[in-house]
């Protein structure tokens, strides 16, 4: 496990540089090479979510791609979101539409609505529930979150 | 109750103001344990027992001790010479933090292997070698009294048997008198099976002692971090002064992060021995397997009632099956919780209950998930035998709850079983709820579609609640009592600090406490920041769970938020030259009775409480504390009806609405109430539908995962229809009698009852959860419907 290798991952627009081991998933080296925590771990199966963060723009469970598999490609976390005209609308939409209550699978939902808004700027209920299915929410019963990503879509729409 | 005159003030009690801690969390800023990033820290893994019971003949961590990163291998043999193999549990139990003698259930804590990094840690667990000599194992509780079943508790000195208690309440020979008198009886026999709250973040650590000091912080998932600190100093020896809890974002709890558990310990003690932080993460797996499941109630349950629907009286026994340890987390005297609410909304002559717990060999528990301490197994099993009482007497299942309800001029209401009902009015939440379903047109539409074959239920629950723990007099954990705290702390230029005693975990509380003070000291609820979670900075409290923050510390926030109110009124009358009794109090304003031009606002009188000239032998400052003693539970209740459309030939449950008539008392803030109320809505969805947790003979866990344990996902879960009713608590300063838990309480039963309604012309009255489709089409075939 000694031989480290080098990867360079462009992280929010910023081109990072690490020493790592290849077995290195990619969530730990966000979170704890780069220390951006705002992506979260909730289970050990790909199951949950929480780690969602884009990748060259598309959503992938970072707690299932190795931190090699990064590399020369582009990664947006949470902390990416909001931008110098402030709020992303899914952020604005989530506190909005009170679509979250302890936080944890917060981020990894917003990277999820983020790239399915880019895919489909207008998405039905359905579609909306099925893009977040591989995200799992204890707290909120998916309801408000529904009308958090129909509020960012509204949004995007009005200043499209 | 005190009602509060209507505030105008931003952010007073009934307006929806956005969350203020959601603006961290939407920027991925939140600061959850794992988040927390010490210089020098090392990382702890778990080594756990593959087997359910086995004698443990030796364990050899020289393979563990040789690999890169790995500093030690703690056994349980490494924690006796410090005295903490062992630890009480909340239920006056042990516990052992590591396995000495033999394991007793599949995923407990054996070795604890520090290292380096989390990766280090992981690979050395492969390192350890365990000699077991399996034993036989105990799964099925109803077997675990047999004479020749194997002893689990071989700890406990002259322990002979794995019975763990008796609890009774009610009077069993009225009972019986009662039924003796009945018309008929309507037994049911049920299990309210093992499930798990499953936060989205796990449980964890990070201890972290300071060897100039001699301070030890621990950054805890925690529910109950002032407890905590409590329980730390009497487990490990350490003075208290010198431990400082911090809870800080906790990822969701649900009951999962009230108890200790043996890895916090064995971080603490690593941290102390080594000198360094150590983490401690839990993987999903190790949070299924090894803390905190919940249920586990084998209830039979037996109802008796006159033939025209009349209920009488109520019987319950219940096979309670704990795990390995009796880790329940119950308060101390109620070794079965407030099982004895069992007669619900119900005004029964006589009722009686028996539970008796048992050690099997499986993890240890149960904890109170989302509810107050057995409620929802209570509430589960009376309005289940209600919805059999309804087909067994062909009453209409509206109708029959509605001949039964405690009435509101009953209350105060003294149930039965002993408990002092505070305020209801179940027939309107009932008559909301119909009115909301359109239940006279889905009649007619079942009665159609049954003429057709098609499958459709109706399903109720009428359920009471009982929460806010609570009265020091009944109500105690480890020799605590259950009150809780509020401190504030208003600054020169009229904005403060809320310092609280519970603990958020994603309620909302930075938002809701602050409309309290906003509500009763007139200063905005913007004004107000919200402090919890760090022992060294709030005052003491048990906590939140059982929904005892509203009930326990709310009530502490308005009280306290009066006595500063009464402080400034005086204050104002100093300023106004006039008595404190003729001065009005509005919105943040002090105006002299019949003169409204003559006044002061709350945020003078506070700039003036920090500058001379105030009245004779007033202290300067604006700040006080309460700790509040609930003088009872509040008991929330409402009326919820599930419509259900079952596929005959798979077996599949659709809901197709889903009404809810929830009635908290007062509602501090609409939309979290709301929010409050989806969440435990979806969470019975799945308790209901999907969620167990369940063991082969040889105690190998099934469920010890995401892709095993199913919880709802947004394609799954139901839509919801919200109606409400206020009936205020007349003891609680603000009337509210908490809403957190209500939803997971009440509403299993309403998606049961809704498939057994759909099922009952098939001669089907009972199918116990989860309602997984195969099960259904199960209960169809077996009643000749489906094909194979």
């Amino acid at each position: 496990m000694s031989d480290k290798t080098v990867v360079t991952v462009t992280v929010n627009g910023e081109e990072q540089e690490a020493l790592i081991e290849p077995r290195l998933l990619l969530v730990h080296l966000i979170r704890e090479t780069l220390h951006l925590t705002g992506t979260h771990i909730g289970c050990d199966t790909s199951s949950c979510g929480a780690c969602t963060v884009l990748l060259d723009g598309r959503p992938v469970k970072s707690c299932t791609v190795l931190a090699v598999q990064a590399n020369g490609r582009e990664v947006t976390t949470v902390e990416g979101l909001e931008g110098p005209d402030g709020l992303h609308p899914v952020q604005e939409g989530f506190k909005e539409e009170h679509g979250l209550q302890c936080g944890y699978c917060t981020p990894g939902m917003m990277m999820t609505s983020v790239a399915l808004l880019a895919e489909n700027p207008n998405p039905s209920e359905q579609e909306i529930r099925e893009a977040i299915s591989g995200n799992l929410c204890r707290c909120t019963g998916y309801v408000n979150i529904v009308k958090a990503v129909q509020y960012a879509a509204a949004k995007e729409g009005a200043t499209a | 109750m005190t009602a509060a005159t209507e505030s105008t003030v931003q952010g007073a009690i009934g307006q929806s103001p956005k969350r203020v801690e959601d603006d961290r969390f939407i920027r991925g800023r939140g600061s959850y344990v794992d988040d927390v990033q010490l210089p020098g820290m090392l990382f702890m893994a778990i080594y756990r027992s593959p087997f359910a019971h086995a004698t443990i003949n030796s364990i050899d961590c020289s393979r563990a001790l040789a690999m890169p990163g790995v500093l030690a291998c703690i056994t349980g043999k490494d924690l006796e010479a410090h005295g903490l193999a062992w630890m009480p549990t909340l239920a006056g139990d042990t516990q052992a933090v590591l396995a000495t003698d033999k394991v007793r259930f599949q995923g407990q804590e054996v070795v604890c292997v520090i290292a380096k990094t989390q990766y280090q840690a992981e690979d050395a667990l492969e390192g350890i070698d365990v000699d077991y000599d399996p034993l036989p194992v105990i799964v099925d509780p109803g077997k675990a009294m047999d004479a020749d079943a194997p002893i689990i508790r071989s700890d406990l000195e002259g322990k002979a048997d794995n019975h763990i208690f008796t609890w009774e309440s009610g009077d069993a020979d009225a009972t019986e008198r009662v039924f003796q008198e009945a018309d008929l009886v309507v037994k049911l026999d049920t299990l309210y099976p093992r499930i798990h709250p499953a936060p989205m973040e796990t449980c964890g650590c990070v201890s972290d002692y300071n060897t100039a000091t001699g301070k030890m912080t621990v950054h805890l998932t925690s529910q109950a971090p002032h407890a905590h600190r409590t329980l730390f100093a009497l487990v490990a020896g350490l003075p208290e002064q010198k431990i400082r809890i911090i809870s800080p974002d906790v990822g969701g709890g649900f009951g999962n992060k009230v108890p200790i558990y043996p890895g916090y310990v064995v971080a603490t003690a690593a941290s102390l021995l080594i000198g360094k932080p150590v983490k401690w993460i839990e993987s999903r797996s190790e949070n299924l397997i090894s803390t905190g499941f919940a249920r586990d109630y084998h209830m039979s349950g037996e109802l008796a009632a006159t033939k025209d629907g009349k209920m009488l009286g109520l019987r319950a026994n219940v096979l309670a099956d704990h795990g390995a340890f009796n880790a329940q987390a119950q308060p101390s005297k109620w070794p079965a919780g407030f099982f004895n609410i069992a007669t619900g909304s119900y005004d029964f002559k006589a009722a009686y209950c028996k539970v008796d717990g048992v050690y099997t060999n499986k993890a240890p528990g149960g904890i109170a998930y989302r509810c107050s301490f057995r409620v929802t197994e209570a509430a589960y099993l009376i309005e289940r035998l209600v919805e059999n009482l309804a087909l067994e007497t062909g009453i209409d299942a509206a109708e029959i709850r509605r001949r039964n309800f405690i009435q509101p001029d009953q209350f105060p209401y003294r149930s039965p079983m002993g408990w002092e009902y505070d305020s209801g009015d179940y027939e309107k939440a009932l008559n909301i709820a119909l009115d909301l379903v359109g239940y006279e047109e889905l009649r007619k539409e079942q009665a159609a579609k049954r003429e057709r074959g098609e499958i459709m239920g109706i399903g109720f629950s009428s359920f009471t609640e009982i929460v806010g723990a609570g009265m020091s007099k009944i109500c105690d954990i480890a020799g605590l009592a259950m009150i809780d705290s509020a401190e504030l702390r208003i600054h020169p230029t009229g904005k403060g600090v809320l310092k609280l005693g519970v603990q958020s975990q994603g309620q909302g509380h930075e938002t809701t406490f602050a409309q309290i003070v906003a509500n009763e000291l007139g200063i905005p609820s913007d004004d107000i920041a919200v402090e919890h979670g760090d022992t060294d900075h709030t005052p003491y409290g048990l906590g939140t769970y059982a929904s005892r923050s509203t009930p326990t510390g709310g009530a502490a926030t308005a009280i306290v938020a009066r006595k500063l109110r009464e402080k400034a009124r005086q204050i104002a009358a100093h300023m106004l030259e006039c008595a404190p009794d003729d001065l009005e109090f509005d919105s943040g304003t002090f105006s002299v009775k019949g003169s409204p031009d003559q006044k002061k606002t709350v945020q003078e009188c506070i700039f003036a409480a920090y500058q001379p000239g105030l009245p004779e032998g007033m202290e300067n400052g604006f700040e006080d504390v309460t700790y509040y003693d609930a003088p009872e539970m509040t008991y929330p209740f409402g009326t919820y009806i599930c419509v259900v459309d079952v596929d005959k030939g798979t077996g599949e449950v659709k809901v197709r609405k889903f009404v809810a008539v929830d009635d908290c008392g007062t509602r501090i803030n609409p939309m979290i109430v709301d929010g409050q109320i989806h969440g435990g809505l979806t969470q019975g969805f799945g308790t209901a539908m999907m969620e167990l947790i369940s063991f082969d003979e040889d105690g190998n866990c099934f469920g010890g995962n995401f892709m095993d344990y199913l919880i709802p996902t947004a394609v799954e879960s139901p839509s919801w229809t919200l109606g409400e009713c206020t009936t205020p608590s007349p003891h609680h300063p603000i009337g509210a009698k908490g809403v957190g838990e209500s939803p997971t309480v009440g509403s299993p039963q309403a998606f049961v009852n809704a498939v057994v309604d759909a099922l009952s012309p098939y001669g089907v009255t009972n199918i116990d959860m989860p309602l997984s489709a195969h099960k259904v089409w199960k209960a169809l075939r077996d009643a000749g419907v489906s094909d194979e």
